[in-house]
């Protein structure tokens, strides 16, 4: 209840990273509904905003009524001696009936540092990657969560990033509601959200290890990962082990459904786009995955992982891509660790595209014919994890990219490879330094050294982070 | 197409699932997230229940990892126990997003809360992570105050009546028995304790203070700076100095905690580091509540004995 059962503003909520960006009006606009959105709960809480707009008056007479109400109950209570045991009266809770319905968190990260390369975004290739030599501020997160209903969980990230021009984005990188109480151990997610293919595409940047997003997940998935509209079916299956299948049904189109039909995709096929419409089933965004975790020994579990997403390309009229992939992540933590440490991780990721690109007039000179060709591409990364000591983690990535030889040389598609080593320490949970050198080569280009920095933190609820 | 195999095979499974589910057990499936709240559920369940922990006895409760196995025992759960008291915040709620498990959903008669009725200590009056990682609901380390037990153990002896009325007398019997019990054992432990009235203790974190209200002891400081936060240089030169002015002779840690820290301090004080395990089943000898605070207040009496 609301009174009686006061929830913390301090608790939990997660990370989260970024999407498409919008013109000044536009990000205004929502900047705006953000606004409105975490003043309410904040009036709610007793710490009424100065009243500059029309939903802050709103928030304000809401959290009036709220306080009246608060205080009508406490009376009732009181006449009616509310409480149970006589000898152990329930806790006093008194100056905190807060009665946050939202978790509410704000995490930001800035990342500083310097490359030698001379075109650093065609080696960060991610939205929330360091993207210019000096400060980037890939990632200014703000995300809400809570229970909708007794029928809903709901959950949001809004995020705010500076690119390399300085210019502010905003994008509503996931809004979506959860089921909590489907029957047969199903559950339906529907709304905007991170296709859960692999381990890491679903994370949110203030959950990575690195500072960058492995080099094979840009090349299939674009700068922001694969996330769209759409419906996601889950279930939980009945066996001894932990075994969840899922599918998930989305639009194939926008910058954030990069191997299907992304207005960026003439970078990969390089042909003018054919802008058909939806007419099928068919023609949507299939995102199937099965995962599964044993417990190896009781200081030991591994899980393992197989995705793949099939969907309609911009190539041509009935163009396609499939992609795949296998994840798998290995954890050693000892019975007696302290706050999580000392740990031993390992987690990798192998992904693999058949892009079916249709015969089309290049986008270069529309009086160029590509042929019909398949572009295949392949990449994996592993990094391992070392927590060798309460909040200090030392990190290892290595990783390769190949794209297959093709009528438009796309510079996405170049073979590439990396290697990452990383410190990172955590005076808290909730801040952190990094820093991160890369060594870079790609083929024909050579080889660029990187090193970055990177601070976070972390304001309000923390969502629990997912094993 | 390969999407009408998938929904084909999903279906198959589906049947399977119904059927596999219609087998119940006998027992009624509980799940604890703490070990000492699963050895309290023992006690009331008797052989109704069949009870497991999710966090080790030796591993800090606050840093569970949630493992995908945990979603599987959540989701087959008849009834859940949990603290309350936001010990179990950075793990238990995603397990428990995924568990689909309407039968241990907050409110539902197979969702105990242990804490419901416990006055619990150390409540902020206001929100800073400044001071540490305070628990906006109070100090969650109930469990070692046995009559803040006896209040748990009516919650859940409570619940599992409601769960499973057919054993609804067993259970009300286990509960007085186990009452009985814990009125003897904490005259006992009250006794052993009693000498050391008013003596000065430290703690590594701030774990200890349920304890220490009850038997008369004072929590003179703790390792820690401020909860969760390590130890410092120049807190410990700080704690150093406090316990020698104030002639405090025991630092207790858990099995999770830094004991070289404590011994440092110890060797520069002349005063001695117990282990302290507050879950049953941290030593061998000592799976029930019993016999884990028997441990427990052995060994404070011991170390304080050894230094009158």
């Amino acid at each position: 209840m609301y009174v009686t059962k006061p929830t913390n503003a301090p608790s939990q909520v997660g990370g989260a990273e970024g999407g498409s960006r919008y013109n000044r009006r536009e990000w205004r606009l929502c900047l705006l509904c953000a606004v409105a959105v975490v003043s309410a709960p904040l009036a709610a809480a007793g710490q009424v905003a100065p009243s500059k707009s029309k939903q802050d008056s709103i928030a304000r007479a809401d959290s009036i009524a709220r306080a009246d109400s608060i205080a009508l109950v406490k009376q009732l209570e009181k006449e009616l001696g509310a409480g149970g045991d006589t000898a152990n009266a329930p806790a006093a809770q008194g100056p905190r009936a807060t009665g946050g319905y939202m978790n509410i968190g704000f995490v930001a990260l800035t990342d500083a540092g310097w490359s030698s390369a001379s075109d650093i975004g065609a080696i960060q290739r991610g939205d929330h990657d360091p993207h210019v030599n000096g400060f980037t501020m890939p990632n200014a997160e703000i995300s809400l969560d809570g229970a909708v209903d007794p029928y809903f969980k709901g959950f949001s990230n809004i995020v705010l990033k500076i690119d390399s021009a300085g210019e502010t984005g905003v994008e509503l990188e996931e809004a979506y509601a959860l089921t909590t109480s489907l029957p047969a151990n199903l559950q339906l997610k529907f709304g905007q959200f991170f296709a859960e293919f692999g381990r890491q595409n679903p994370q949110h940047p203030h959950s990575w290890a690195f500072v960058d997003v492995p080099l094979v997940l840009a090349r299939m998935f674009g700068p922001e990962g694969l996330r769209s509209q759409g419906l996601r079916l889950s279930w939980l299956l009945p066996t001894p082990f932990y075994t969840e299948a899922m599918v998930a049904v989305m639009n194939p189109t926008g910058g954030t459904a990069s191997s299907f039909r992304s207005p960026d995709s003439p970078d990969i096929h390089g042909g003018v786009l054919d802008d058909r419409p939806i007419n099928s089933l068919g023609d949507m965004l299939f995102v199937p995955r099965i995962n599964t975790s044993f417990d190896l020994t009781e200081t030991q579990t591994i899980v393992l992982g197989g995705s793949a997403a099939f969907g309609p390309n911009n190539s041509g009229p009935s163009a396609r891509t499939e992609v795949y992939g296998l994840d798998a992540y290995w954890k050693w933590k000892p019975a007696a660790a302290q706050a999580g440490f000392p740990f031993l991780s390992l987690q990798t990721e192998w992904l693999w595209r058949h892009y079916d690109a249709a015969q089309r007039a290049a986008e270069s000179d529309p009086l160029v014919t590509l042929p019909a060709e398949v572009l295949r591409d392949d990449g994996a990364y592993a990094q391992v994890l070392w927590g060798i000591k309460p909040r200090i983690v030392a990190g290892l990535r290595g990783e390769v990219a190949h794209g297959n030889g093709s009528a438009f040389i796309s510079e996405q598609r170049i073979n590439q490879s990396r290697i990452s080593p990383n410190l990172t320490w955590y005076p808290t949970e909730f801040s952190k330094f990094r820093v991160q050198y890369n060594y870079d080569n790609r083929r024909d280009i050579g080889t660029d050294h990187s090193i970055w920095f990177q601070f976070e933190f972390l304001l309000g609820a923390h969502a629990a982070h997912k094993f | 197409m390969r999407l009408i195999q998938l929904c084909k095979g999903i279906g198959i499974a589906l049947v399977a699932s119904f059927v596999v589910q219609s087998t119940a057990a006998a027992q009624i499936r509980v799940v604890a997230t703490t070990p000492d709240l699963a050895a309290v559920a023992r006690e009331i369940g008797g052989d109704r229940v069949n009870v497991v922990a999710l966090a080790k006895p030796t591993e800090d409760p606050h840093f569970v990892d949630a493992k995908p196995s945990f979603i599987v025992t959540l989701n087959r759960a008849d009834a859940l126990i949990d603290g309350g008291a936001e010990l179990e915040l950075g793990w238990l709620p995603p397990l428990l997003e995924n568990a689909r498990n309407g039968k241990i959903a907050a409110g539902a008669p197979g969702r105990i809360v242990a804490s419901e009725g416990i006055r619990l200590v150390e409540i902020p009056t206001s929100f800073d992570r400044s001071k540490g990682d305070i628990h906006s609901l109070g100090n969650p380390h109930f469990m070692i105050d046995p009559l803040n037990v006896k209040i748990v153990a009516r919650n859940i002896a409570t619940h599992f009546a409601q769960i499973d009325p057919k054993s609804a007398a067993t259970y009300s019997a286990n509960l007085s028995k186990f009452n009985t019990r814990l009125d003897t054992k904490l005259a006992q432990w009250q006794q052993q304790l009693a000498p050391y009235k008013g003596a000065k203790i430290v703690t590594y974190h701030r774990d200890f203070p349920y304890l220490a209200q009850r038997f008369g002891l004072v929590t003179l400081d703790e390792l820690e700076p401020k909860p969760g936060i390590a130890p410092s240089p120049a807190h410990l030169a700080q704690v150093i100095g406090k316990m020698k002015a104030n002639n405090a002779k025991v630092i207790l840690v858990q099995p999770f905690q830094n004991r070289k820290t404590a011994e440092t301090v110890a060797r520069q004080t002349g005063a001695v580091v117990i282990d302290a395990p507050q879950q049953p089943g941290a030593a061998a000898n000592a799976s029930t509540y019993f016999d884990s605070m028997d441990n427990l207040v052995r060994a404070i009496a011991s170390g304080l004995g050894a230094q009158k």
